[in-house]
């Protein structure tokens, strides 16, 4: 096992985090309850208690860079598990949020593309339009062909609409993008 | 809310508003067998739901906002979908706690912000209507249909929130109100996998397997959810090996009324719930209630 050396810079990112998440990493006595009821701790590559681990012990760029940060969906069980009510789900924003704009490595691509085109067809139409999220998504990954059969089923039984619902104040909208400052 | 209002100002979200349209249209049929209608928010927008947040806190917190400004004051307004309930929720909170946000939104959308409006979840309407009676002559009609109630993450809620009502067991209470047989089983809040459906099906798809799986192996003939989410996921992940027609909790209790079920819902599900429906006798009329189909 890897020594841990602690300097200053481990509380610096230990503010930041809490900032941005509003919550109090000292709360948590890793008691593992969170990572136990997290649904998707099998597939991260590390688990959710340690990812605060690293935060205390200023291991920035091992946290930025974890596929954890990604897979999180934000589902908030861990909360639920917690017993020191950690906000766990806004630490993994805080997190995601920190990886994009300090481009880090980011270990999951695949899901900030999602998540771009999600945030793109809100920013053309104040709404999700999925056909176009979904194709948007399929071009950035240049993986045209995997989950064909599933969207001619989904646009046969009209799950999928061809056009757009939307706001129709435009502008309104992209003045919320602009006073919230553009995403990655 | 105490007493149960005619009229509800109603957030749809995306989800509802289109790839689960027969989510949207069996919840307004239901309500409207009681008298309750839903006026939409006027030109609302996105919730800021899990891709918005991931990426860019202030931007779900403003588009969030965007909609709590746009709904009239003195009316509840009410939610069905849980992510759509949770984010609206959180704005309301955060601008609640902070004068100085208010003041920033405000000056932004020229208009006063009402720190009062009520959020009313659908879960917290129907405990309201069953707790005054409305259900009380519906006893039996889903013929002994035996659901798996799933409420996947729906429930949970940041540490923020947790002093909110659960309504745990309000899908088995009022199903088994409506003659429906609520099984046991231990998948009812496990997570579909909601977004990593699209960009890691694999994960996705093991969670969902383990849930349908879990359903069949307790004997249930179907799943019910309250969350279009779900449903879309256990829907598209589900190996053929495993399938059971999922309702949404709207459609199933439209069944539970005389005509009010429409084949047309059904018609838009990809496992296909028909042959279930039949074999209970409960086959809904043709197109929502102006057939004359017959219902059981
Ligand atoms: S459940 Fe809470 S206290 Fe326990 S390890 Fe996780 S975050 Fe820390
Ligand atoms: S919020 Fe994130 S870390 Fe917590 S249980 Fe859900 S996926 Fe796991």
């Amino acid at each position: 096992m890897n020594g841990i050396t602690l300097d200053k810079t481990a509380q610096e990112f230990v503010n930041q985090v809490e900032e941005l998440s509003h919550s109090n990493l000292s709360q948590c006595w890793h008691c593992l309850c969170c990572s136990g009821g997290c649904p998707f701790s099998k597939d991260m590559d590390v688990l959710p208690n340690s990812i605060i681990r690293m935060i205390q012990f200023g291991m920035k760029e091992q946290a930025l860079n974890s596929s954890t940060i990604w897979l999180c969906v934000g589902c908030n069980t861990c909360s639920m598990e917690c017993p020191n009510a950690v906000d766990m789900a806004a630490i993994m924003d805080a997190l995601r949020q920190m990886a994009i704009r300090k481009n880090a490595k980011i270990a999951e691509p695949g899901v900030l593309a999602f998540h771009n085109a999600v945030v793109d067809s809100i920013s053309r139409y104040g709404r999700t339009h999925k056909l176009e999220i979904m194709m948007r998504y399929k071009f950035s990954e240049k993986d045209l062909f995997s989950d064909i059969d599933l969207g001619l089923k989904m646009l046969s039984k009209r799950k999928l609409d061809l056009l757009p619902s939307k706001v129709k104040d435009k502008k309104s909208i992209q003045s919320l993008f602009k006073m919230s400052g553009e995403v990655s | 809310m105490n007493d149960i209002p005619n009229q509800l100002s109603y957030f749809p979200g995306c989800s509802l508003a289109t790839t689960a349209k027969e989510n949207n249209t069996s919840l307004k049929s239901f309500l409207n067998h009681f008298d309750i209608d839903l006026s939409e928010i006027e030109d609302w927008n996105c919730c800021g739901s899990s891709s918005t947040h991931s990426v860019n806190s202030k931007l779900a917190l403003s588009l969030a906002a965007r909609n709590l400004f746009l709904a009239p004051p003195n009316q509840q307004v009410l939610i069905a979908c849980p992510g759509c309930f949770l984010r609206l929720g959180y704005a309301k909170m955060t601008l609640n706690a902070s004068n100085e946000k208010q003041t920033q939104y405000e000056k932004h959308f020229d208009r006063p912000y009402n720190k009062n409006l009520e959020l009313v979840h659908f879960f917290e309407l129907l405990a309201k209507m069953s707790g005054k009676g409305f259900f009380k002559n519906l006893t039996g009609r889903l013929n002994g249909l035996k659901i798996a109630p799933y409420y996947g993450c729906m429930l949970a809620r940041p540490p923020s929130m947790n002093k909110e009502k659960n309504h745990y067991g309000l899908i088995e209470n009022t199903m088994a109100t409506l003659g429906g047989e609520p099984i046991r089983w231990p998948f009812l809040s496990s997570c579909c996998g909601t977004f990593l459906s699209v960009s890691k099906p694999k994960i996705a798809e093991k969670l969902v397997n383990r849930i349908m799986k879990g359903a069949i192996q307790s004997g249930a003939e179907c799943i019910v959810t309250a969350c279009a989410m779900c449903h879309l996921n256990l829907e598209i992940r589900c190996k053929p090996g495993n399938r059971l027609p999922i309702f949404h909790f709207s459609e199933l209790l439209s069944l539970a009324l005389d005509k009010k079920a429409s084949k047309d819902w059904f018609k838009r599900h990809l496992i296909n719930p028909e042959p279930l429906l039949e074999k209970k006798q409960l086959i809904p009329c043709q197109n929502g209630r102006k057939s004359n189909g017959f219902f059981r």
